[in-house]
């Protein structure tokens, strides 16, 4: 059953009197469980890929379905529907609100699905425990170290139970081994049933995946499943922060 | 709660934002109380000149007959004072009254330019004074033309700070007069010296035995119908039995006016009314600066938190969540500012009551908060609209 199905799309941009081709031709299709990385220089649309992707934006042409339901021509409430409910966001620079702590930037999503306020706290510290960061609930992102901050994230965009997990250069702002940190924790999430979608321009990053996806000129030039690189994942989990 | 936090976050801007709101809730409640206040008193004042009453007078109340047409009417005089009272039947009183300013004394104490009532033991009932104490000259006192007086409550307290004014001799100009009454609080202060409080009541002969020659000055002729009801029927008498009185042929216009407290309350109503426009109108200008403060200060907060919108709405929050939000925190900011002020307007006219009668009305509380939200929400539309229309793509690249 395929998750993300894209036919044909293509998206144009007006700069100016300038038309700007930022993804000529696209068709997709990721199925449940699957593990992909998107690459490509910059320029080469995968950040409007993964918006597309991500129901942020919507298509100049071509179909996108999105769990068998039609999503290119849906209006700004809908997509806000589908973004809260099937797609987990993770960002290179985190995007969590400062001056609330980690337990509220978490709950945030359920608010807006409309949970009971007891059922959305009980997950929200639920997700921040699977993250590794059960006794950081109360803090603010400022109190919190890079890695820390990205758990946060991800376990806001886990805690909707999304279809998708869309992550646009998690390590981008991390350390390496911060960001190798990251990248288990994501391989954990992957084997427990999650589809996760890894946008990214680091080679090695991209080398957790299963599959790779290469753009170029709004083009995709290249798309290969990859043997995944073998990672003891049971030693590896264990969290040093 | 999500505005709560947000307001929470800015402190100090919140608060400056509020403190707009703030002065113009607390001036546009001071000045409806104030307005209020002086309605009531003013109200009061009036009914102590009872609505039953008629003022036959030379002098109009009101009137767009030029002032000499007035000035050329001849005096009334006490004979006609004799003969209007002789021939009519409905009123249950008719008082002839003249007045003077005099000084009053009462050993080193003095008050200056008091007025002077004279009239007969007929004028009681034309009011509904009450006395707290002695009584009012009877007509034994008013036919001799005794040197008797009674006095209102505030002339009373200035000369008589003790309290003991009965059957004390005061001055009035250069005669002595014993104090046979002392009248209750009466009226209000928005009737100057109108109000019976500042005045002195003495028999007419005796008014003009010391202070007005028989021949000059015009008698006024309270006459009280029986019942307020009865008032115009009372009126149309006195109007035909004057006219034969005063020798008018059919084709003639009345040489005097007959007033009423109707007529007062009309004007006084066209002039309040204006007061009241222009007052509020000044002081919801003040409000109205105070919303130009939080609509400015809603956009500089959307422009400021466009990535916390963006990030908003990336994990889902729709364009109505947003808006709603934005709202909730600009109305925030005005009802907490308008409750502050209310407060202050509150503490501000019992204050203000030491020197100026007001009144806090339910009806301006309620009023008052519900200006404000709505300020609020109007204010913020604008901003939150913005804010929910943001794109997030853009949005979230934003720094």
């Amino acid at each position: 059953m395929n998750i993300i199905n894209i036919e044909h799309i293509a998206k144009i941009y007006q700069v100016g009197l300038e038309e700007v081709r930022a993804l000529r031709d696209v068709s997709l299709r990721i199925d449940k469980n699957e593990y992909v990385a998107i690459m490509g220089p910059s320029g080469s649309g995968k950040s409007t890929l993964m918006n597309m992707l991500g129901c942020l934006d919507t298509p100049t042409s071509g179909k996108y379905e999105f769990n068998g339901v039609n999503v290119s021509d849906m209006n700004d409430n809908e997509l806000a529907r589908i973004r809260n409910k099937e797609i987990g966001f993770v960002f290179q620079t985190f995007n969590l609100l400062p001056r609330s702590d980690a337990l509220h930037n978490v709950e945030l999503p359920l608010i807006y699905a409309g949970t009971s306020y007891s059922d959305r706290r009980e997950k929200a510290q639920k997700a921040l425990v699977d993250v590794g960061l059960g006794d950081r609930i109360h803090h603010k992102p400022n109190e919190l170290s890079g890695g820390q901050r990205q758990r946060v994230a991800i376990a806001r965009a886990l805690v909707t139970n999304p279809s998708i997990i869309l992550a646009d250069e998690p390590t981008g702002n991390l350390d390496s081994k911060t960001g190798e940190e990251i990248m288990q924790l994501f391989n954990d999430i992957h084997e427990k049933g999650n589809t996760i979608i890894l946008v990214t321009h680091e080679e090695y990053i991209a080398e957790h995946a299963a599959r790779i996806i290469r753009l170029k000129d709004g083009l995709i030039e290249k798309d290969e499943k990859v043997s995944k690189r073998f990672i003891p994942t049971r030693e590896k989990t264990i969290i040093s922060l | 709660m999500i505005a709560f936090r947000a307001l929470k976050a800015n402190k100090v801007r919140t608060s400056l934002t509020m403190l707009g709101i703030f002065i113009g809730i607390t001036v546009v409640v001071l000045m409806s109380t104030a307005i209020k206040g002086i309605d009531n008193s003013f109200q009061d004042g009036i009914s102590a000149l009872g609505s039953d009453v008629l003022y036959i007078d030379k002098w109009a109340w009101f009137s767009n007959e030029e002032w000499w047409k007035l000035r050329n009417r001849k005096s009334i005089t006490m004979s006609d004072y004799e003969n209007f009272k002789s021939l009519v039947k409905l009123p249950i009183a008719v008082a002839p009254v003249i007045n003077s300013q005099q000084t009053v004394k009462f050993g080193d104490k003095r008050v200056d330019g008091v007025f002077l009532n004279g009239s007969n033991a007929d004028y009681v009932k034309t009011t509904n004074f009450t006395f707290n104490q002695g009584r009012f000259y009877n007509e034994v006192e008013s036919n001799a033309s005794r040197q008797v007086a009674v006095i209102g409550s505030e002339i009373a307290t200035k000369l008589f700070p003790r309290g003991d004014a009965l059957d004390k001799t005061i001055k009035i100009g250069n005669a002595n007069f014993k104090v046979v009454g002392i009248l209750a609080e009466q009226g209000s202060f928005i009737l100057g010296p109108f109000n019976p409080d500042n005045q002195v009541f003495i028999p007419i002969g005796t008014i003009f035995k010391n202070f007005i020659a028989q021949h000059r000055g015009t008698v006024t002729f309270n006459v009280r119908a029986p019942n307020p009801a009865l008032l115009e029927e009372t009126k149309a008498e006195a109007e035909g039995v004057m006219r034969k009185v005063r020798g008018l042929r059919y084709d003639e216009e009345n040489d005097f006016s007959i007033n009423q407290q109707e007529g007062l309350m009309s004007e006084y109503n066209s002039v309040v009314g204006v007061i009241q426009i222009a007052g509020l109108f000044i002081t919801g200008l003040s409000l109205f600066v105070g919303a130009i403060g939080i609509m400015n200060i809603m956009f500089v907060s959307v422009r400021e938190r466009t990535k916390e919108i963006g990030i908003r709405k990336a994990i889902g929050a729709k364009r109505r969540t947003i808006l709603t939000q934005f709202l909730l925190e600009s109305s925030a900011i005005c009802l907490l500012g308008g409750i502050a002020g209310l407060l202050a307007a509150i503490l501000g006219s019992m204050m203000l009551n030491q020197y100026f009668p007001t009144s806090i009305q339910v009806d301006a509380v309620i009023i008052a908060i519900g200006v404000s939200a709505l300020t609020g929400i109007l204010s913020g539309f604008a901003p939150a609209y913005q804010a929910s229309k943001l794109d997030p793509v853009d949005s979230l690249r934003y720094e």
